[in-house]
């Protein structure tokens, strides 16, 4: 679908009319700030929030548990995914357990990680790692496994080792279907981090927004959405930047970059 | 050069660089076993191009599998050289049906791929992998990826990597068929210069009739359900071959003699 620059101003224009539409619904019909604010009190508690420097040290903490968590995370996803794509005896013995934790809600488990690793950093990566871990497993499982049988053949047909195939074909070859479950794996860590920190934490966002919930500042609550959805939309370019310098030769993706959710390999 | 043909045909069976005695290949075991190959035997001697030709079905991709290496008979022999065949090899090279090509390897480093793979000298087999680029015509593409080059262009890199680490032999299966009819016509043209400049033995399988009697010294008919051989005979038209040789009355009679071959019946409705 092409699109020009005048579709693009029709879709700001678009936006500022459903802003404009919620500001006079809510002037309309009075409803109480604690329960839906205009759009323009959500700015001004941003506006506050940010003069007042309350909101840095929050963020910091949420991307530094959201980065830590995504890391150990995925560099285990990528190890275990490994490890069970290269030898079915281990795939064998591991599927069960993998099967049952994939079915399971992982935030049911963070009331019981706040148990074990307490109410500082330790359990909000901990946290973050467990949801990143399996968009990223069951991606490299399913990439490594895809190298195309001819090409296999040729490696073997040249006398290539097992750890050849593996370095020269089949880990090239799952590259695209690792960046797909790395984005997965990104936003993943950050519901992780701020559903711990929901339940129990001294900094962050979700600790933020539990305390301005308990002084029904809603107005505050909507900002630090706000917040959220940019801070997902920066750690998720950060992820998709590293992919295009890497996958250069890849296409499948460059048709439509919006088009996140129907590409190849994201099996969760 | 027919002289050195002939002796070559001659002393076949003594030392052929390839010689399979009483092959035979089954898929799967016991009763519900399906015999793919069923005593093959023939001999191709050194430099010599053979093809061959058969309808999809019959065995044939399974032949070079085995004498690449990657299948394992089930019965007779099969060797290269005077060695059996025990797994792959590295003095063979392999072109597959479709070019293969790694897509994140640049074109000179999908030809560099045996010479990575087998750990030969990169100075060196760098410097080769630029003359057969040449070879093909594909000076100025050594930097391009894949997706960048047309079909035709990509099989070409396709038989130069298999050139690459200078094997004896070349196993090729069906290299062109997913190329339009004139593109396969003048890779076939192209194929049998860098053969008369390099002096491989070949292994070529085709369906195509024209394009076995066009490009090969000899022409190995096979026959579906088992593999076997239904004929075999030497095409005598001299080399170089240009694309009007097709148009020959000698070169239609051996089109003629792989058709009977395959169609005892007469190839009509029964």
């Amino acid at each position: 679908m092409r699109r020009g620059p005048i579709s693009f101003v029709l879709r700001l224009v678009f936006i500022a009319a459903l802003l404009a539409a919620w500001e006079a619904a809510v002037f309309y019909f009075q409803t109480p700030a604690y329960i839906v604010p205009a759009p323009s009190s959500i700015g001004y508690a941003m506006y506050n929030g940010v003069a007042s420097n309350l909101y840095v040290s929050h963020v910091g903490a949420t991307i530094s548990e959201t980065l830590l968590g995504f890391a150990a995370g995925c560099a285990l996803a990528f190890i275990l995914g490994t490890v069970v794509a290269l030898s079915r005896t281990i795939e064998y013995y591991l599927y069960p357990i993998i099967i049952m934790f994939q079915a399971m809600p992982k935030v049911a488990l963070v009331p019981l990680i706040l148990v074990w690793f307490g109410l500082g950093l330790t359990s909000k990566v901990v946290s973050a790692a467990l949801v990143a871990f399996f968009p990223l497993m069951v991606n490299t499982i399913v990439g490594l496994r895809s190298a195309d049988e001819d090409r296999v053949n040729l490696m073997r047909s040249l006398s290539a080792s097992r750890w050849q195939i593996f370095r020269m074909l089949q880990l090239p070859n799952a590259m695209p279907y690792i960046f797909a479950g790395l984005e997965i794996a990104m936003i993943f860590a950050l519901i992780g981090a701020i559903v711990a920190e929901l339940i129990s934490s001294e900094r962050g966002l979700g600790m933020l927004m539990q305390s301005l919930s308990f002084t029904m500042d809603v107005a505050g609550q909507f900002s630090i959405l706000f917040i959220l959805s940019v801070l997902g939309l920066v750690l998720n370019g950060l992820v998709t930047l590293v992919r295009r310098q890497v996958l250069f030769w890849d296409t499948s993706r460059d048709a439509d970059a919006n088009e996140a959710s129907t590409t190849k390999g994201e099996v969760y | 050069m027919d002289a050195k043909l002939d002796a070559g045909l001659g002393n076949a069976w003594a030392n052929g660089v390839i010689s399979v005695r009483q092959l035979s290949l089954k898929y799967g075991r016991g009763e519900k076993g399906v015999l793919a190959l069923s005593d093959i035997s023939f001999s191709v001697a050194d430099g010599e191009f053979i093809v061959v030709v058969g309808p999809s079905g019959c065995g044939k991709s399974t032949l070079l599998k085995v004498l690449a290496g990657l299948l394992p008979r089930t019965e007779g022999e099969a060797d290269l050289k005077g060695t059996p065949i025990k797994g792959p090899r590295r003095d063979i090279g392999v072109v597959f049906q479709s070019p293969v090509l790694f897509p994140w390897r640049s074109v000179l480093g999908n030809v560099m791929l045996p010479a990575d793979v087998q750990h030969l000298d990169q100075a060196e087999m760098r410097k080769r992998a630029l003359e057969l680029i040449n070879l093909v015509g594909l000076t100025g593409f050594e930097h391009r990826y894949p997706r960048e080059l047309s079909g035709g262009m990509q099989q070409r890199v396709g038989i130069v990597r298999a050139l690459i680490h200078d094997p004896a032999i070349l196993l090729m299966d069906e290299p062109f068929g997913a190329l339009d009819a004139m593109t396969r016509e003048s890779m076939n043209v192209e194929l049998q210069r860098i053969w008369m400049e390099r002096r491989k033995t070949v292994l070529f399988i085709t369906h195509s009739t024209a394009e076995a009697v066009f490009l090969a010294d000899r022409v190995i008919v096979m026959t579906p359900r088992p593999g076997r051989i239904g004929d075999e005979f030497a095409v005598d038209l001299p080399r170089p071959r240009r694309l009007d040789v097709m148009n020959t009355e000698k070169f239609g009679a051996y089109v003629r003699r792989v058709r009977a071959a395959l169609n005892p019946g007469g190839g009509g409705l029964d």
